[in-house]
């Protein structure tokens, strides 16, 4: 699924980091810990194909398969949970894309609140409708950074169902602990 | 098709934004009246066709720059161009459906700055308003290529003015002289540049 060979990222004079190898089968979980500026975000935007790495080799899936939710939800706080979703919706090609985003949306608990304004949300609701809309397109890779931030108790549990489900998952924290026990796949950043 | 459907969806969205949020058309708006008002008392009476219309290229041009250092704010402040980018459609979509939205902001503060102009000043003719069109087209192409550059600088709020400007000064000259066969090559070259150079634009944002 991924395949890092002595990846390194440099910003100017800065290391960001460096010899990162990463072999990463479908199915696994790769947990990335490390404290606050270590890099992990960094690899987590190289890994979603968002930053080029500046050094080493590097194996993606295609795209369309991959789902990446950063520190911030990425999604437009002026619209709607709806409107955010068929967008995406639109741009991810999904068929049937009412039916998907309903169920996503009952499930992450935001169905009744979906023709409301996004900016209106606690930060716990938007970190929802960001998982939704990682989900929306039902990626086989996910990267998540960060993922239990802000979340209220339900929504860490709503969280902890969707790493049931299998797939491919790499997880930036600092808090490992919620995750620890389903890793199968560890780098930690000094 | 299916790139006509995405950039409609992608334009629909900023203009739903902008409905929203009211904030960059008014903008435009106001800033546009409020510079032909200024001219018109600055210049004085019977100053010539030629100087009041560099005037209105003038006010036309840093009209279009509040529009465009507005035109990528979501995406800036709430980190969208990221969730862009990596959907699987054309990136050249993402830049098209900004550009068109960004045009359609242009021409609603123009339906209103020109016939203020002609009104401030020595009227109207078919060929400024086709020129304007023509502008508008290339000022939304390369303003919107120029826009994505800026997220992704650190100085954005400078680095926006700093590629834009020189790169309107053809717009000014097409404009002024109503060069309409000029501003039409200056469209044709950027809009296809434009469209060619996003992806590159935003592959390492």
């Amino acid at each position: 699924m991924i395949a890092a060979r002595s990846l390194a990222k440099r910003y100017g004079e800065h290391r960001v980091f460096a010899g990162i190898d990463i072999d990463l089968r479908p199915g696994g979980f790769l947990l990335v810990t490390g404290p606050n500026g270590s890099g992990k975000t960094t690899l987590l935007r190289v890994l979603a194909g968002l930053a080029a790495p500046t050094a080493g080799s590097l194996r993606l899936p295609e795209r369309h398969t991959v789902g990446y939710l950063g520190h911030e939800p990425l999604v437009y706080r002026e619209l709607t949970p709806l409107e955010n979703l068929t967008l995406f919706g639109r741009l991810y090609r999904l068929p049937e894309r009412g039916a998907r985003i309903g169920m996503l949306l009952e499930r992450f608990g935001l169905w009744e609140v979906r023709h409301e304004r996004v900016s209106t949300f606690s930060r716990g609701m938007q970190q929802r409708l960001g998982l939704c809309r990682v989900l929306l397109h039902e990626p086989s890779l996910l990267l998540l950074d960060e993922p239990y931030n802000a979340l209220d108790a339900e929504g860490c549990e709503l969280l902890d169902g969707v790493f049931d489900e299998h797939r491919t998952w790499v997880v930036a924290t600092h808090e490992p602990r919620r995750v620890e026990q389903r890793a199968t796949e560890r780098l930690a950043f000094a | 098709m299916t790139y006509a459907a995405d950039v409609a969806a992608l334009a629909r969205k900023d203009l739903l934004l902008e409905l929203r949020a009211k904030e960059t058309l008014p903008s435009m708006l106001l800033f546009v009246i409020a510079a032909l008002t200024i001219f018109h008392f600055a210049l004085p009476s019977g100053t010539s066709h030629a100087a009041a219309l560099g005037l209105l290229w003038a006010a036309i041009i840093f009209t279009a720059l509040l529009g465009l250092t507005r035109a990528f704010v979501a995406e800036r402040e709430q980190g969208m161009l990221d969730a862009l980018v990596l959907a699987p459609c054309d990136r050249s979509a993402i830049w098209l459906g900004k550009a068109l939205a960004v045009l359609a902001f242009l021409v609603a503060a123009e339906v209103v700055a020109l016939p203020a102009f002609a009104a401030f000043f020595s009227g109207l003719d078919g060929r400024t308003v086709a020129a304007v069109a023509l502008a508008d087209i290339g000022i939304a192409s390369v303003g919107t290529l120029f826009g994505a550059m800026a997220v992704a600088g650190r100085a954005r709020e400078l680095l926006l003015p700093l590629l834009f400007l020189p790169m309107a000064i053809p717009i000014v000259v097409g404009g002024v002289g109503g060069y309409l066969w000029f501003l039409a090559l200056y469209d044709a070259i950027f809009v296809v540049l434009s469209w060619a150079a996003f992806e590159y634009v935003v592959s390492e944002t």
